[in-house]
C-alpha cells in the first residue's frame, strides 16, 4: 500500500489499538477479575442455582468471550469503512477469481 | 439392535461421509494442499476450526476432569476459549493480510531470517507431535471400548481414515471433513447432555439444568446436593476451589496463550478469502466451541451426581454392567477392604499408582490388583477419562446415544490428528525443503513432498498412538508452555511493534524456550518428587509456567532489540502493510506468481 504512512494510516492504527485494548481490558475483568482473583467474593452473591463466582468461572467468562468478538468485528468492520481501507473498495479483490462466485458486486 | 451393532453402523457411515468429501475435495495445487485455495467461507472456516480445535482431550477427557477436581476446571474452560478472543484480536486478521501458508514463514519473513524460521519449525514440530499421540491414543481407546478390537487395530484404521483426507485432499479435503467431523462429535456431546439434564432437572438445555432444583422431590438445587454429596464423602466442595489464586491465574494465561499460538489453529485463518473473513470465522469458531464448553461443566456435575449415587455403598455383583465393561478395559478398579462386598467411595486414593491387574478374580468376582491398599476408606479407581464415554450408560440411556458417544468421540479425535498431521506436513515440505534446503523445486514437486511427509507424519503418530510414551499426559503441558513462550509474543510483536528486529526476537524465544522447557523438564522428568507447591517458583506448577516464559521473552526481546540495529525498511513496509486489511486478495497473487 503507497498509503501506509500517510496521517490517515497512523489514525486508522491508533483507533484499532485503542479498540483492541478497551475490549481485552473487559476481557481480563471478567476471566481473571471476576472468575479467578474474586471468585470467593463473588460466591457470596448466589445467581440461580449458582454461586455467582463459580458461574462466571465454568459458563459467565465464556459468553462474554463470544460477545467480545462480535463486537470487535462490528467496530472494526466499522473503523475500516470510515477510514476506506475496507476490502470492498479493494479492486484487486474485484477481479480475484476466488471470490468472484461469492462476492457479487455492489 | 445392541451397541456394539449401531456403533458399527453409526462409526461406518461417518466413515463413509469422511471418505467421500475427500474423494470431492481433492488438492490439486500447493495452494489448495497449504490453504485451501484460500476460498473457504468464514462459517465453514469456524466448524472447521471448532474440530480442529477440539480434541480427543476437550469431548473426551474435560468433562471428566471437570467432574473430579470441581470449579477449579474452570482453567481448561476459561484457559481453551479465552485464547480465541487474543487470537481473533490481535493476531488472526494480520496473519492472514500476511497471506502465506506457515507460522514459521511468518517468522521467518518477518525477521528477514532462516535461523528464527528454523526455531520455529522445530517448536511447531514439536508442538504438534505432541498433540497428535494423544489424538491417536483416543481413537484407540474408544475402538477398543465400544467395538472390541484391539487397540493396534483401531488405531490402524484411524490412520487409513486420516490416510485417506489429508494426503489427497490436503487442507481442502481436511476442511470439509472437519465440517462434517463438527456436527458428528456436537450432536454427539449435546444428546446425552440434553437426555441427563432432563431426567435430572426436567430442563431440557444443559446449561439451564446445571442451575436448577433436581426432580428427586427434594427441591434442592443440583449444585448444593453435589456440594453436600462430595463434603459427605470426605472431598472438597464442589463449587469450591483447591488450587492456589495465583497458579489458577498462570495456567489459565498459559492456556489461553497457547491456544493463540498454536499452529494448527493459527493457519485455519489463511485459509479465508479476506481479512474480514478471518476476524468472523473467530468469532463463528468461538460460537461453535462454546456450546461443547459451556456444556462440558454442566455434563460433568451431572455425571459426578449419577456416579456417587449409583456406585457409593452399592454391592458389587449387582454393579450395572458399565461398571464391569470398564473394569474390562483396566480403566475401573475395587478393592474391598472392609470385605462387606460393597463398593465404598471416598476422597483419597484406593491404591497406590495406576492398577495392576492380574489373572485371579476376587470372592466377589472382582478382578484382583497387586497395587498395595491405600489405609483410606476409599476402595475405588476410575480412571477421569471414562465420564463422557461411561455416561449415558451410567444415566440408562438408550443404545443409540452410547453408539452416538462413540462415533463423536472418533470424530473430535480424527479432525484434530488431521489438523495438525497437516501442519506437520506443511513445515516440512514447505518451510523446510522449499524454503530453505531445496528452493528450485516446482509446485508440483512440492505438493509431492507434501503427500509423502503427510504420509510419514501419519505413520509416525500411528506408532505413537500404538506405543504410547509414558509422558503423553505430561507434555501437553508442554505443548501449551512451547506455544505459548515462543510463538504468541514473537508474532505479537512482528504486527504491534515496527522496531522489533532478528536479533531481539531469536533471543525472546530462545529464552522463553528455554526457560518453559527446562522448568517443565526439572519437575516432570528429572525431580519429579519435588513437584508440589513449596518447591515450585512463586507456587506456580509447571503447567502455568508458560505465562512467565511468554513474560521472560518480551522483556528479553525488548531490550535485545533496543540495542541492535532496527529491521530494514522492506521489513517496517511489510509491517504497515499487514496492518491494512485492503489488499489482501493481492497477497495470493504474489504467492502464485
Amino acid at each position: 500500500m503507497s498509503d501506509s504512512h500517510s496521517p490517515e494510516a497512523k489514525a486508522y492504527w491508533k483507533e484499532n489499538i485503542r479498540l483492541v485494548l478497551s475490549l481485552l481490558a473487559v476481557w481480563f475483568v471478567v476471566s481473571f477479575g471476576m472468575a479467578i482473583l474474586l471468585v470467593d467474593a463473588l460466591d457470596n452473591i448466589r445467581f440461580f442455582g449458582f454461586k455467582f463466582g463459580f458461574w462466571m468461572a465454568q459458563q459467565g467468562s465464556i459468553f462474554c468471550f463470544v460477545i467480545l468478538i462480535f463486537i470487535y468485528v462490528y467496530k472494526m468492520n466499522k473503523l475500516d469503512h470510515k477510514y476506506g481501507v475496507d476490502e470492498d473498495r479493494d479492486d484487486f479483490a474485484r477481479d480475484d477469481t476466488y471470490y468472484h462466485d461469492e462476492e457479487p458486486e455492489k | 439392535m445392541d451397541v456394539q451393532t449401531l456403533t458399527f453402523i453409526f462409526v461406518g457411515v461417518t466413515f463413509a461421509i469422511y471418505i467421500g468429501i475427500a474423494i470431492w475435495a481433492r488438492a490439486g495445487t500447493t495452494d489448495d494442499f497449504y490453504v485451501a485455495g484460500g476460498s473457504v467461507p468464514p462459517l465453514a472456516n469456524g466448524m472447521a476450526t471448532a474440530a480442529d480445535w477440539m480434541s480427543a482431550a476437550s469431548f473426551i477427557s474435560m468433562a471428566g476432569i471437570i467432574s473430579f477436581v470441581g470449579r477449579d476446571g474452570a482453567v481448561y474452560l476459561m484457559g481453551w476459549t479465552g485464547g480465541y478472543v487474543l487470537l481473533a484480536l490481535l493476531l488472526a486478521p494480520y496473519l492472514r493480510k500476511f497471506g502465506k501458508y506457515t507460522v514459521p514463514d511468518f517468522v521467518g519473513d518477518r525477521y528477514y531470517s532462516d535461523i528464527a524460521r528454523l526455531v520455529a519449525v522445530v517448536c511447531v514440530l514439536f508442538v504438534s507431535f505432541t498433540y497428535v499421540a494423544g489424538q491417536m491414543r483416543g481413537v484407540g481407546i474408544v475402538f477398543s471400548r465400544f467395538l472390541e478390537v484391539e487397540i493396534t487395530t483401531g488405531v490402524l484404521i484411524g490412520m487409513t481414515i486420516v490416510f485417506f483426507y489429508a494426503v489427497l485432499g490436503g487442507m481442502k479435503g481436511i476442511t470439509y471433513t472437519q465440517v462434517a467431523q463438527y456436527c458428528v462429535l456436537i450432536f454427539a456431546f449435546l444428546v446425552p447432555a440434553i437426555f441427563i439434564s432432563m431426567l435430572m432437572t426436567g430442563n431440557p438445555v444443559p446449561q439451564l439444568g446445571f442451575g436448577s432444583t433436581l426432580v428427586d422431590g427434594s427441591n434442592t438445587y443440583l449444585l448444593d446436593k453435589l456440594d453436600q454429596l462430595s463434603v459427605e464423602l470426605g472431598f472438597s466442595a464442589y463449587t469450591a476451589g483447591n488450587k492456589s489464586t495465583i497458579d489458577m491465574f498462570f495456567i489459565t494465561a498459559a492456556l489461553m496463550v497457547g491456544t493463540a499460538g498454536l499452529p494448527h489453529v493459527i493457519v485455519r485463518f489463511f485459509t479465508v478469502p479476506k481479512v474480514r473473513d478471518a476476524r468472523i470465522s473467530a468469532g463463528y469458531a468461538l460460537v461453535f466451541i462454546a456450546i461443547l464448553y459451556t456444556t462440558a461443566p454442566a455434563l460433568a456435575s451431572f455425571a459426578r451426581v449419577n456416579l456417587i449415587n449409583t456406585v457409593h455403598n452399592a454391592e458389587y455383583k449387582t454393579t450395572p454392567s458399565w461398571f464391569k465393561n470398564w473394569e474390562n478395559t483396566n480403566l475401573i478398579a475395587w478393592v474391598d477392604k472392609n470385605q462387606d462386598g460393597k463398593i465404598q467411595y471416598s476422597a483419597g486414593k484406593a491404591f497406590d499408582g495406576k492398577p495392576q491387574f492380574i489373572e485371579t478374580r476376587g470372592p466377589e468376582g472382582e478382578r484382583k490388583i497387586s497395587n498395595s491398599p491405600t489405609d483410606t476408606r476409599n476402595e475405588l479407581y476410575i480412571d477421569r477419562d471414562i465420564m463422557v464415554l461411561a455416561n449415558p450408560e451410567i444415566a440408562n440411556l438408550p443404545n443409540w446415544v452410547i453408539a452416538l458417544v462413540a462415533a463423536g468421540g472418533l470424530a473430535a479425535a480424527l479432525s484434530t490428528a488431521a489438523g495438525l498431521l497437516l501442519v506437520i506436513s506443511t513445515s516440512i515440505s514447505h518451510d523446510l525443503l522449499k524454503k530453505m534446503f531445496l528452493k528450485d523445486i516446482t509446485d508440483r514437486q512440492e505438493l509431492f513432498f507434501a503427500r509423502m511427509s503427510a504420509a510419514l507424519a501419519i505413520t509416525i503418530a500411528g506408532y505413537f498412538g500404538i506405543h504410547p510414551p509414558g509422558f503423553v499426559a505430561q507434555v501437553v503441558a508442554f505443548a501449551f508452555g512451547l506455544a505459548a513462550s515462543s510463538f504468541f509474543p514473537v508474532i505479537l510483536m512482528g504486527i504491534f511493534s515496527k522496531r522489533m528486529n532478528k536479533e531481539g526476537a531469536i533471543t525472546g524465544m530462545v529464552i522463553g524456550l528455554t526457560f518453559t522447557a527446562g522448568y517443565i523438564i526439572y519437575f516432570k522428568f528429572i525431580n519429579p518428587s519435588a513437584n508440589s507447591a513449596e518447591n515450585w517458583w512463586f507456587g506456580i506448577s509447571p503447567e502455568g509456567i508458560g505465562t512467565l516464559g511468554m513474560l521472560f521473552n518480551f522483556m528479553a526481546s525488548s531490550l535485545v532489540s533496543r540495542f541492535t540495529a532496527p529491521p530494514p525498511k522492506e521489513i517496517t513496509d511489510m509491517v504497515d502493510d499487514i496492518r491494512i486489511p485492503q489488499g489482501a486478495g493481492a497477497s495470493y497473487h504474489h504467492v502464485k506468481s
